[in-house]
């Protein structure tokens, strides 16, 4: 399997080695190690949770930087639309989309135009028959790769369709090609100005095999502070907003699925309620509904980690930005009222790639089982996280399969100890 | 020959948030034993669905989950009320659930059924004012194929 490349990681400076981070991790990747954090590329699903909980800030996510762009190019601007949610007093998008021009974006192309379209391909998915119920969305990043590392049965109800930062980034690149002929495709830079390092993993690894349309991923609060400076509230914005309410309310819980137009739908964000909700899914619990909209952050993408707004306050202030706009501004021609263009589907299928498997031989696999049933049963039960594992049951895990000394227990040690005090030479 | 695991689970029948939770737990470990995606969800439903049964009509009870190369069995044993007529208690959309508890999204009267389907062998033993004990087998579709 090819390493996937994350974009959580650590500052070891910072890192106090506290279990704050440890207990919080949804897919325990972290380990405490040397008196620092340790997360197991494996397993991590570049949820940001970590970020959320560390006290120290040794946790960060990794963006590419403006400054690095090479400023030849001609760098368009792909603004998600919990991006709108971040300024204060705003009353109009165009003054967003003219500061990313005045801080020196060559162009604009908002993802809420690319939500709105996925928008209608969703409906016409959604109608069609043989589909499995409920149709998962394929938006947020962190919950895909969570599907297919833990719910092998779900991966075939995750909706096969690019998420609109996809879209954006390739019409983008059309757009742009179609306006100034002598560009070349290379010589045009998509930047993604991302809510969460979830987007910018994305990018990186690219999606079942190919490559993305987007090139480089800033982080939303980067761009923020640069933005704050120029954008200027006299001054008429000569840039103007293609989304409509749709597209803006892709950027929190329930936008996604309320733009249906079906009232079947479950919408749950953060990613503790995304994990019991698949587990219910899977269950056959829900049999009722035809569609789910996760997100792995509170509140949806206004609540990433890259963002700099409370996340509630950033869903208040776009639906005041949305107020008096029409439904939605990209539709797909009349003529054109069957199907959907190839290049809006997954490549292939999404495939489960189980992690944590003890053993490809079942009989080892049940006897290491075995080991670890009968010492996480001897473990005081008490999921301290002094042995640098989240959970006694982990530590268990760690010692049968990873190897670990049983002595890291500290409270194992010290009853030990007590022991040893108390029947001198009886062991 | 591998050793039987064998694993036990005590249903809380007060507390109805954590109903099914049990059933999550196998499912990980089944997961963690790399039987394959069809096995564990059968698995999983048939649980569930028992374990939910012990929850809202009988106060809950206990599970133990019996895992062999080529079988899973789980016996859901619980001091309830019983069941009086099993093969009216079978029928689809057959279900005493009360209000309340269908204002939740339970008691669409397809556990049992649901739990045969999903399951290759399945035994109802219930006692009027004793107690029902449900015992289900999954024979495992090869292990380890993913
Ligand atoms: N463990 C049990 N103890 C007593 N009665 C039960 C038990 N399990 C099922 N039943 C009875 O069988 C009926 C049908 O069960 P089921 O098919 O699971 O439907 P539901 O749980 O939705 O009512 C229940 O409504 C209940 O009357
Ligand atoms: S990003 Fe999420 S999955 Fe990865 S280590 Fe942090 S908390 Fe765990
Ligand atoms: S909910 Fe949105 S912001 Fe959060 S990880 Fe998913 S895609 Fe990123
Ligand atoms: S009690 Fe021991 S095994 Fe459990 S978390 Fe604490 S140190 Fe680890
Ligand atoms: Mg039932």
């Amino acid at each position: 399997m090819k390493q996937y490349k994350h974009s959580v990681s650590l500052d070891l400076e910072k890192c106090k080695g506290c279990t704050n981070c440890l207990k919080r991790c949804p897919t325990e990747a972290i380990r405490i190690r040397d008196g620092h954090a340790v997360i197991n590329s494996d397993v991590c699903i570049d949820c940001g949770e970590c970020i959320r909980r560390c006290p120290y800030q040794a946790k960060k996510a990794n963006f590419d930087r403006y400054e690095d762009i090479d400023a030849k190019k001609y760098r368009i601007a792909l603004p998600a639309p919990s991006f709108y949610g971040q300024f204060v007093d705003l009353d109009d998008v165009d003054y967003v989309l003219q500061g990313l021009l005045d801080i020196g974006f060559d162009d604009v192309f908002e993802v809420a135009r690319a939500a709105e379209i996925v928008t209608e391909y969703t409906r016409r998915y959604m109608s069609e028959q043989d589909i499995s119920y409920p149709v998962i969305n394929s938006a947020c990043p962190a919950v895909v790769r969570l599907i297919t590392l833990r719910f092998p049965y779900l991966c075939a109800h995750v909706i096969p369709m690019m998420p609109p930062i996809e879209l954006a980034g390739k019409i983008a690149r059309e757009e742009a090609i179609a306006k100034h002929p002598e560009l070349k495709p290379e010589d045009i830079a998509i930047v993604f100005i991302s809510p969460c390092p979830a987007k910018a993993s994305y990018v990186k690894n690219g999606f079942l095999g190919e490559k993305s349309h987007v090139d480089y991923v800033v982080s939303m609060s980067d761009i923020y502070f640069k933005l704050i400076g120029v954008m200027k509230k006299n001054a008429t914005p000569k840039a103007t907003s293609q989304s409509g309410m749709i597209g803006m309310s892709w950027a929190s819980t329930g936008g996604e699925a309320s733009a249906l137009f079906n009232d079947k739908y479950l919408a749950a964000d953060g990613i503790e309620n995304v994990i019991h909700v698949l587990d219910e899914i899977e269950t056959g619990h829900f049999p009722m509904l035809q569609f789910v909209e996760l997100n792995a952050c509170p509140g949806g993408c206004v609540g990433g980690v890259a963002t700099v707004e409370n996340p509630y306050i950033a869903r208040v202030r776009l639906q005041a930005l949305r107020r008096y706009l029409p439904v939605s501004q990209n539709r797909l021609e009349k003529s054109d009222n069957e199907g959907y263009p190839e290049e809006i589907l997954f490549p292939k299928d999404l495939e489960y790639r189980p992690v944590g498997k003890f053993d490809d031989d079942l009989t080892t696999a049940m006897q290491k089982m075995s080991e670890i049933e009968d010492l996480a049963a001897s473990l005081p039960a008490l999921d301290c996280g002094s042995c640098g594992a989240p959970t006694c049951r982990a530590f268990a895990e760690d010692v049968v399969l990873g190897g670990r000394s049983i002595d890291e227990c500290i409270v194992y040690m010290r009853e030990r100890i007590q022991k040893m005090v108390q029947y001198p030479g009886e062991e | 020959m591998a050793e039987t695991l064998r694993f036990h689970y005590e249903v809380d029948g007060n507390n109805f948030t954590s109903a099914g939770a049990a059933s999550v737990e196998v499912k990980r470990k089944l997961r963690q034993l790399g039987f394959d995606a069809e096995t564990i969800r059968r698995v999983s439903i048939a649980m569930y669905e028992g374990e939910i049964n012990m929850v809202v009509h009988a106060r809950g009870g206990s599970a133990d989950v019996y895992v062999d190369k080529d079988c899973i069995t789980i016996i859901l044993a619980d001091r309830g009320p019983g069941i009086p007529d099993i093969s009216l208690a079978m029928q689809e959309g057959y279900s005493t659930a009360p209000d309340n508890i269908r204002a939740l999204g339970f008691g669409a009267g397809m556990g049992l059924p649901n739990m045969k389907r999903y399951t290759d062998e399945m035994k109802i033993e219930t006692v009027l004012g004793k107690g029902t004990t449900v015992t289900i087998k999954v024979y495992t579709n090869g292990a380890n194929k993913l």
